[in-house]
């Protein structure tokens, strides 16, 4: 019972990281109804500049809060220079061969910079474990910068005059304008938030396991299930949907498939919540007309 | 009275489809125009393409200088709220929430507070739902929302698309009235599309009658309504 | 008399094809089988998501099937090369019907995101140690490539490993096209085209467009099976890493770049990846990577419809400029 307990907690531990994927992929969902292939990518790279921050002898926090400011900005920059042409296009193919592009170039930059041998990440948290060697430092602090980062992007949301005009602008574009919103910078600024929490989850996660350019696959899969287990339109699904995944991958790993099958138990999560219940355990279901 | 809008042979197209074939019409300042015709006529085009939201062609001035051809997130900023066909309410956020986003463009946020209490005072019902969703709302409260958002602007000139659609009589006697005193009391001057050409005729200072795109007639409301013909044939009573 | 310049170009390919195994290196002659494997793979992938308009980004998944159906039979079941085409293309159409059934369900971006999912778990599945023994588990299996049968010898025409193989997957490959074109031509092809543009309107008239859907979604993992086949004949190899995403997204790379809404796309795009990585892996190992990823970008921007796309808008260009200038006697200019 008590081992179920811990394994639980640590799957909220490494589910934090899920869930801040997750919130940025829904993030740019609810504005463009399209799914960013490239989250993951955009946010190894944002690790990779943080490492090197680091390495050029910033202190950890220091390199922590320049990665997310460049993070931001970068997403801003990506929206601006390589989505937008798209904007117009209706094709889907257009849309995700464009992020799979984005994807790819990403992945190569960063293998070509700092080539592909596996790097350790350092933490900033102490390495000593909790609650009887379950829990170490650094899964504890990450619960917490998470918390931290999901109450100041829900305070903005709720309570600034941007983030209303953000969510208004995500919803009724058509009316958004009519108050005056420029509803694509809107947008642009979105890619930015969305940028920036990829970039806190991938200096989260770093230190768990090495830094090297394919390490965000697993996590942005696991962010894509969750994402869609919560509802791919909800926020609060989004979270939720994260760190219920994090909690299932160590009970699954632990009690069922062992931990081989991980992926698996992503993909028949995502498959299973596509068919049974598209819209997911929060989202609103989508009525299409005829 | 010096013109607020002017727009000088205005067309506008959907897409490849013409729609408005050379329009021409004003909005005195603090005055009231309505744009009258039956369905199809091009009156909810013409304030689309007010607004920048379709492919236009012509003159539009604002205040003398030009806006057409401008985003519409640029011509609103100029000082002209738009309370679109289907109220265009944010159904997801608070009544209070919509109310804010009107006055997104504002530059004095301190005056907020007594705009938000000045919009409760002509629509009491708005205060007792402010923390509900404005999707939860009923078609007039909606109305009622909508030209409220528009109010929160401050705006200098408000386009109102059918304000009367899908509301029961007596409630379109009392949003008319409060129309009214908003155009009276905060200097806002107003173009009125409407079906409902006799309560229009009744706030309006000066109509135009649209027919397939082209203005058939225009002048006085008292004008238009004493004259028997037009009535009958373009405004259908 | 545009149709007589096809034909003579096809047959001009066709000997092309059959003499250059005696005239290039063995290496050579490996590259160019790899070039037709990857272009019936293509070709599958352009009838699933061009014509059909289902967005497949697991194609590397069912390639997988095919390969390691073939390397299991002939490994522990010595089962003769040749008769595992045909057992992938059966397994691959099974697998494929099953996963579109409830794939029918999702459309075009969650399409996209399951298959996705599939293509990034197959290495894992590959690796599951509960199956090791039959796939050999994270070390994979070893193949060895047939010689050419002993009455080529005997006709005095004697084929190395190399240059067999390369007729034995140019004769699948014709086969494979040809069923392709006779396929999208008739009936069920312009059914498919209906369900991906007008998929209402196509079952309105009739037309079992959930039917169609998992057929077309088989038989395009048909094609990535029998491709993953002969491909793991060709390499003598199969094992769970040479099968991650990157090549469900190579294979849409090289869908796009050749032409997804075309069949002769696939042959262009199967040289475009084939031989892009080949010129530049020189320059770095990103290079490849980073190349596609542009390409991918700027050809969705300035040319969608691929390579492929882009000669035929050429010589209709042409043919309009040809006739204009000389006007047969009765046609309007």
């Amino acid at each position: 019972m008590e081992a179920l307990l811990l394994q639980v907690l640590s799957g909220l531990a490494t589910g934090g990281i899920y869930a801040s994927l997750a919130l940025a992929v829904v993030m740019i969902y609810k504005a463009t109804h399209v799914v960013n292939f490239a989250q993951g990518e955009m946010a190894m790279f944002s690790t990779y500049l943080a490492w090197q921050f680091i390495q050029w002898g910033l202190p950890y926090w220091g390199a922590f809060f320049l990665t997310i400011a460049v993070s931001f900005v970068g997403g801003v920059v990506i929206e601006r220079a390589v989505i937008r042409p798209f904007e117009a296009h209706d094709a889907l193919l257009a849309v995700v061969t464009v992020f799979i592009g984005l994807f790819l170039i990403l992945n190569a930059m960063a293998g070509w910079t700092w080539e592909y041998t596996l790097k350790s990440f350092p933490s900033p948290f102490p390495a000593q474990a909790y609650l009887g060697g379950y829990l170490s430092g650094h899964q504890l602090g990450l619960f917490g910068v998470v918390l931290a980062t999901l109450a100041i992007v829900y305070a903005f949301f709720r309570f600034t005059p941007l983030g209303l005009a953000m969510r208004a602008a995500a919803e009724n574009p058509d009316s958004s304008r009519l108050v005056g919103i420029r509803v694509s910078w809107m947008l642009a600024l979105g890619w930015g938030f969305a940028a920036a929490l990829g970039a806190i989850a991938g200096i989260m996660v770093a230190p768990l396991v090495f830094l090297e350019p394919n390490m965000m696959g697993f996590v942005l899969i696991y962010a894509f299930a969750g994402a869609l287990l919560g509802g791919i339109d909800n926020p609060w699904g989004a979270v939720i949907g994260g760190f219920t995944m994090g909690v299932l991958e160590n009970i699954m790993g632990v009690y069922v498939v062992g931990t081989e099958l991980k992926l698996t138990v992503a993909l028949v999560i995502i498959v299973g919540v596509l068919v049974v219940r598209p819209s997911g355990v929060f989202g609103k279901a989508v009525v299409t007309r005829v | 009275m010096a013109a607020i809008l002017e727009a000088r042979d205005l067309h506008a197209f959907y897409g490849p489809t013409h729609v408005l074939h050379g329009i021409s019409f004003g909005i005195e300042t603090g005055g009231i125009s309505a744009l009258l015709g039956a369905n199809g006529a091009g009156k909810t085009t013409a304030l689309r393409a007010l607004c920048g939201m379709i492919a236009t062609r012509g003159e539009v001035t604002f205040d003398g200088a030009p806006i057409r051809g401008k985003a519409t997130e640029d011509i609103v900023r100029c000082g002209v709220a738009h309370v679109p066909e289907g109220r265009g309410t944010f159904a997801a956020l608070t009544v209070e929430e919509n109310l804010r986003l009107g006055a997104y463009t504002r530059k004095d946020k301190a005056a907020l507070g007594g705009d938000l209490e000045r919009v409760y005072h002509y629509f009491p019902r708005l205060k007792e739902r402010h923390k509900q969703q404005a999707g939860t709302l009923s078609g007039g409260e909606q109305q009622m929302l909508a030209v409220s958002r528009a109010l929160m602007m401050r705006p200098r000139l408000m386009l109102l698309d059918e304000p009367s659609f899908g509301l029961a009589p007596l409630l379109v006697q009392d949003i008319f009235e409060i129309l009214r005193s908003i155009n009276r009391e905060e200097k806002v001057a107003m173009l009125l599309v409407e079906q409902n050409a006799a309560q229009a005729l009744d706030v309006a200072d000066h109509a135009y009658v649209l027919e397939t795109g082209r203005v058939m007639m225009s002048g006085t409301s008292a004008a238009i309504r004493s004259d028997d013909s037009i009535r009958r044939s373009y405004l259908g009573y | 008399m545009n149709l007589g310049w096809r034909t003579l170009g096809l047959l001009g390919a066709l000997v092309a094809a059959c003499l250059l195994p005696f005239l290039l290196s063995d290496y050579r002659i490996f590259q160019l089988t790899l070039v037709m494997v990857y272009a019936i793979a293509l070709l599958g992938l352009n009838i699933l998501t061009g014509f059909n308009g289902q967005f497949s980004l697991g194609h590397g998944a069912f390639y997988a099937i095919g390969a390691y159906t073939a390397a299991i039979l002939m490994a522990h079941y010595q089962v003769p090369y040749w008769a595992t085409l045909p057992a992938a293309a059966v397994v691959c159409l099974g697998a494929g019907f099953l996963f579109g059934l409830p794939a029918l369900r999702l459309e075009g971006l969650f399409l996209a995101l399951a298959t996705l999912s599939l293509a990034v778990a197959m290495p894992s599945i590959l690796k599951y140690r509960g199956i090791a023994e039959l796939t050999g588990g994270v070390q994979g299996l070893v193949l060895f490539k047939p010689d050419a049968p002993a009455f080529f010898v005997k006709a005095g025409l004697p084929l190395n490993q190399d240059q067999w193989l390369y007729f034995f997957t140019l004769a699948v490959t014709i086969v494979m096209f040809v069923l392709a074109w006779n396929l999208l031509r008739g009936r069920v092809g312009r059914a498919i085209v209906a369900i991906r543009d007008q998929p209402i309107a196509a079952r309105a008239m009739g037309i079992n467009a959930a039917m169609y859907k998992s057929l077309t979604f088989g038989v395009g993992a048909l094609y990535a099976g029998v491709a993953g086949a002969l491909g793991a004949i060709a390499i003598q190899f199969v094992a769970p890493d040479s099968f991650q995403v990157g090549l469900s997204f190579v294979f849409l790379i090289g869908a796009v770049i050749g032409g997804i809404y075309s069949i002769s796309g696939a042959v262009f795009g199967a040289f475009f990846v084939l031989f892009v990585p080949h010129i530049s892996e020189g320059i770095s190992r990103a290079a490849p990577q980073a190349i596609f990823g542009a390409f991918l970008i700027v050809f969705m921007f300035v040319m969608p419809v691929g390579i492929a796309g882009f000669l035929r808008l050429a010589s209709a260009w042409a043919r309009r400029r040809t006739h204009r200038s000389s006007p047969v006697r009765g046609e309007a200019p």
